[in-house]
């Protein structure tokens, strides 16, 4: 499953990323923030207005607001 | 050696660098910017136990030296010695988050690998306490071959231990000062063993760690709730903008009070003539009349202050994101949108933040339609003049309503001209959206103090130059030539007959002669137009040997209510502002950009001020 079908508050481990599906610049920002494969991760919040955008991931002990295509791209293993 | 010691504060974003900062040099700070890019340049002085002087820059935060926006850039070639102008600091102080040791320590390690002299400051620690987080800062300083010294910016807590710690680094200076060792093991690392290592080292700095619930997860439950999170948003922000009117009035009225009486003692103090009249109708009338708004421009950055210093702020951004995406930009677009409430030219600045080109050019383009702080001088003096002080509900007056309406009304066309330029003029694929969320913090007085004062002190500075020199212009051109008995003082000057030519074009849209008149100073910048109707008004009131009125007075006496409505309609779209058309010029790096930004806007201007006139004509207003 991908990180965006996580369900609230559960915890996850990235697995796999496909980084040629996200923008290069998209792509260096999310690993500078330690989104890439191995993090730990939980989705935080999701959405507004009962949309599926934006995302709030935490990873470790950071948050990190970001799309639902860049949490697509994130293979996740449950914890 | 006397030579000037300098350090640098480096770190992630949200690794509270700023509040060290100001812990670390207190008010005595100088903000400029970096020759050739608009990065702001942040100099203060830190005292050294030993008395010396040091000359303590703070530099963009960043992620990586890989760098991705102009102003991690910025801080990429300072700490290299590549920036040209800037001598390599002697230090760097490594400011870390400590209840974000994991990922700030893999940017850590790109900097202890330099190999300069380097201390590291492990910031928040109480913050680390409060989510439970005991730290052991020795063996961290093992793992890093570098000093660690616990912190509390905002409570002043260890800030003499890194004072001596910078001045030992400084002193064993550059071939000691570093990791040596651990540093030169660290240059050819990549970034997931990077990674790897700084989870390590986090792990191995934890003395003990509970699984307390955190604050600030509660928090976002309900401040990002999908439901709730919006009309909290805008509650907090109609909040915000009915302070602006109420809480300022008694500071506005004492100021009013103060000009008032030092235009009377001038009056009786000195004998009538040119200079007198100088200094009454055009210094303390101009002047006077934009000085009392600054504690409404206190209160609103107050209140902007506070979410950015919240952790607020990045909320917002996120809660925004959908409706953003909606018209081609992201979260990110609103917090520059935001900061230009305040005033266009920080937003403008802060758009650097924007990795997107296309997305970062929209932003610039529409930052000018949100209502900054120089346009408040003007709604508040045509909203005091025409709009009544009743009440529309509990605790909703009429005259905050309009205002509020009118910020709308900058944020509407903001989001419409967004949508078009996307379509046309910066077109390109709909950008991401990616944002750390820093933690919840109560903003600290000081550091609230001293971001007001230096925001207060560039709104007087303005007053004092670029209005000043306006207001006096205006005031020969409103005296000179003197009027036959007979005719009307403000008729025969010039500035009467440049008001001619450009009444001919506002004149369908229902402006006045005196707002024509207003417009043309006020392309400095939008407050000059209450300075100038303050002159004029001055200057034909003397000329009609009436008792001078208050400002507010005469526009609820000579202007109607669609001239004023249309007044207030203009001022929402044009870009009365020379210093946001140079920053734009700069940001952009051309011409073209800025020609285009002010053609739109005039244009825009023109349309709706002729239209409010016009539909409120016909409504009989």
């Amino acid at each position: 499953m991908t990180l965006d079908q996580l369900d609230r508050g559960q915890r996850a481990t990235v697995v796999a990323v496909d980084w040629a599906s996200l923008a290069p610049e998209d792509a260096k920002r999310l690993r500078a923030m330690g989104l890439d494969e191995g993090a730990s991760v939980s989705l935080a919040h999701r959405g507004m207005f009962g949309g599926a955008d934006p995302l709030a991931v935490t990873v470790g002990r950071m948050t990190v607001a970001l799309r639902r295509a860049h949490a697509a791209a994130m293979q996740v293993e449950r914890a | 050696m006397s030579r000037q010691r300098t350090a640098a504060l480096v770190g992630n974003p949200n690794a509270g660098k700023s509040a060290l900062f100001n812990a670390l040099t207190g008010a005595r700070q100088k903000i400029a910017n970096y020759p050739g890019v608009t990065v702001e340049r942040k100099a203060g002085r830190l005292i050294l136990p030993s008395g010396e002087p040091v000359e303590l820059i703070d530099l963009p935060g960043s992620y990586s030296f890989d760098a991705a926006s102009p102003d991690e850039e910025v801080t990429r070639k300072v700490v290299h010695g590549e920036f040209e102008g800037e001598a390599l600091p002697e230090v760097l102080v490594l400011v870390l988050d400590a209840a974000n040791l994991e990922q700030h320590l893999v940017f850590a390690q790109e900097v202890i690998a330099l190999d300069r002299p380097t201390v590291v400051a492990l910031n928040m620690v109480d913050l680390a306490e409060r989510d439970g987080l005991t730290l052991d800062p020795a063996a961290l300083s093992q793992a890093l071959g570098v000093p660690v010294i616990p912190t509390v910016a905002v409570r002043r807590r260890g800030l003499d231990e890194l004072a001596a710690a910078i001045a030992r680094a400084g002193d064993r200076g550059a071939d000691e000062g570093g990791a040596g060792e651990a540093a030169r093991a660290r240059q050819d690392m990549t970034l997931p063993e990077r990674r790897l290592a700084a989870r390590h080292m986090a792990r191995a700095a934890v003395r003990s760690e509970t699984a307390r619930r955190r604050l600030h997860a509660g928090l976002d439950k309900v401040l990002l709730h999908p439901w709730l999170g919006v009309p909290i948003l805008f509650a907090l922000l109609f909040v915000m903008f009915q302070a602006v009117f109420a809480w300022a009035t008694p500071f506005a009225d004492g100021l009013e009070a103060g000009v008032a009486a030092v235009s009377e003692w001038v009056v009786a103090a000195f004998p009538g003539g040119f200079l007198r009249d100088l200094v009454t109708e055009g210094v303390l009338a101009g002047v006077g009349s934009v000085v009392v708004f600054l504690p409404q421009i206190v209160i609103l950055f107050a209140f902007i202050l506070v979410m950015e210093a919240s952790g607020y702020m990045a909320r917002a951004a996120y809660i925004m994101d959908r409706l953003m995406a909606r018209v081609g930009l992201s979260g990110k677009s609103f917090i520059p949108l935001l900061s230009s409430f305040a005033c266009a030219i920080p937003g403008i600045m802060a758009t650097r933040s924007i990795a997107d080109p296309q997305d970062r050019l929209t932003t610039i383009l529409v930052a000018p339609l949100m209502t900054c702080s120089a346009r408040l001088p003007v709604y508040a003096l045509i909203i005091a003049a025409v709009i009544p002080n009743t009440t529309v509900g509990p605790g909703v007056g009429l005259q905050g309503l309009v205002l509020f309406a009118l910020y709308v009304a900058g944020i509407f066309g903001a989001m419409a001209a967004a949508l078009l330029l996307r379509r046309t003029v910066a077109q390109g694929a709909a950008s991401g959206f990616i944002m750390e969320m820093p933690r919840y913090q109560m903003p600290r007085l000081r550091d609230l103090a001293i971001g007001l004062w230096q925001r207060a002190w560039v709104f007087l500075r303005r007053a004092g130059t670029i209005i000043f020199v306006a207001t006096i212009a205006l005031w020969v051109l409103l005296t000179f030539p003197k009027a036959d008995p007979g005719e009307s003082q403000v008729e025969a000057s010039f500035a009467g007959t440049i008001a001619t030519g450009v009444h001919a074009v506002v004149e369908p849209i229902g402006f006045n002669r005196e707002m024509a008149l207003a417009l043309v100073p006020a392309m400095a910048a939008r407050e000059v137009a209450v300075s100038s109707l303050a002159t004029t008004y001055a200057v034909a009131s003397e000329d009609e040997e009436q008792t001078a009125m208050a400002l507010e007075e005469e526009v609820a006496a000579r202007w109607s209510l669609p001239t004023a409505l249309a007044f207030l309609a203009w001022f929402v779209f044009a870009p009365q502002c020379l210093s946001t058309i140079a920053v734009a010029r700069r940001e952009t790096n051309g011409w073209k950009w800025p020609m285009f930004m002010v053609g739109y806007l005039f244009a825009l201007a023109y349309v709706f001020a002729g239209a409010t006139y016009w539909i409120a004509v016909a409504a009989g207003l």
